[in-house]
């Protein structure tokens, strides 16, 4: 927490002009997060940048809420209003104004083209958030294995996720991560 | 982002099949304690919570009210359910009730996760905790690559199916190159976006075209 008032300015620069490329979603600005927070602040370690994304999923809310914990970790509470009000404030503006615009909300220009052409961006998105966290998080071969039954649980059953959280905090409980 | 002129704000009179009652219409206070409990029931994603309060229990939206309201969301930059609580409380109520959604459900959690953050920062390196949080660290990761499976399929099989024609394997194209940019060589996002995106609605457009 060293320099606070400049950690401040840019933390919170960082999360309002990173929310308007976050497109599908909090979570499709996971990479950009871990490239500037780890690689180019040091504001947290891999460790922590994992620990952080599996705190704010364990957290009731929506994803996004990990930019609080991300400022909390940089600033302090300061730091965790500030980095929340940059994520959200230009996006909810924008929001407010497409929202006044367009009375109802299918028929207009975004539901055509538009979205079919913002749709392959937002996968290649989400998989490449996917492979960051896959990259912090699995440093070893079991809990690749927790990541790779996850996932099949998640895609062939209908069990809700909290069981599958549960389930990987006991057997990381247990030593065996 | 261009919209067709039409009358600013005013809830939408369901133009489809207008319902005989007025659907009720949410206070302030309302707009708020419905935004926090969404937010507060919701783990790892509000939408289903969100689906169930505003159609099932409130009746404040038709199902296809919501689905367009939230497809509408999903395509805005930023999160869906912070876009979907300017949008909603905007319509509800104007500037006013926005902000008591977007106090209602980024409040709540707010706290919550600060009160974690600073725990964290005591006990993060607490052996057992650690082991726990590695643990969990797996599993969300898992889950994302299984969302990432179902978004990619329908993308990947219709396209494929006629790779040539259209440019059809331009889509997947793009959905790869913005994976490895991003997600392998750790790319700014800004940079690849500033590219991609406008070059995607471009093919989108031209396919569009091309269909009539």
């Amino acid at each position: 927490m060293k320099s606070e008032g400049g950690s401040l300015v840019t933390l919170a620069a960082f999360f309002a002009v990173t929310s308007l490329f976050a497109i599908g979603g909090g979570n499709a600005a996971i990479p950009e997060m871990h490239r500037y927070a780890v690689d180019i602040q040091h504001w947290l370690s891999d460790r922590q940048f994992a620990d952080s994304f599996a705190l704010a999923q364990l957290t009731p809310g929506p994803n996004l809420i990990i930019v609080t914990l991300i400022g909390y970790h940089v600033a302090g509470i300061a730091g965790a209003v500030a980095a929340t009000l940059a994520m959200c404030g230009p996006t909810s503006v924008l929001a407010f104004f497409v929202g006044r615009a367009s009375q109802r909300f299918t028929g207009a220009a975004w539901h055509g083209a538009l979205s079919r052409g913002l749709i392959p961006v937002m996968i290649g998105l989400t998989a490449a958030s996917a492979t960051v966290i896959v990259s912090v998080a699995d440093y070893n071969w079991v809990a690749a294995a927790i990541t790779l039954a996850t996932a099949a649980i998640a895609l062939f059953m209908r069990v809700h996720p909290l069981w599958a959280f549960a389930i990987a905090a006991l057997l990381g409980l247990a030593g065996l991560v | 982002m261009s919209s067709p002129a039409v009358p600013p704000t005013a809830p939408p009179p369901a133009p489809t099949a207008p319902p005989a009652v007025e659907p009720p219409r949410p206070t302030i206070a309302e707009l708020f304690a419905v935004f926090a409990a969404i937010s507060l029931s919701g783990f790892g994603g509000v939408l289903a919570w969100a689906r169930r309060m505003m159609v099932e229990r409130r009746r404040w939206l038709t199902a296809e009210q919501f689905n367009e309201a939230f497809a509408l969301c999903a395509f805005l930059p930023g999160g869906n359910m912070v876009n979907f609580a300017v949008i909603f409380g905007t319509r509800m109520r104007g500037p006013l009730g926005a902000i008591a959604a977007l106090a209602g459900l980024l409040g709540p959690p707010m706290i919550l996760i600060t009160m974690v953050g600073a725990l964290y920062a005591h006990y993060g390196d607490l052996p057992a905790l650690r082991r726990m949080l590695t643990g969990v660290a797996a599993a969300a990761a898992g889950l994302m690559l299984a969302t990432v499976a179902k978004m990619a399929r329908p993308l990947f099989a219709n396209q494929f199916k006629d790779p040539f024609k259209n440019w059809g394997a331009i889509t997947p194209l793009i959905a790869i190159v913005t994976f490895v940019t991003i997600g392998i060589l750790h790319w700014p996002l800004p940079l690849v976006l500033l590219v991609i995106v406008p070059l995607s609605i471009g093919v989108a457009f031209r396919n569009q075209a091309m269909r009539r």
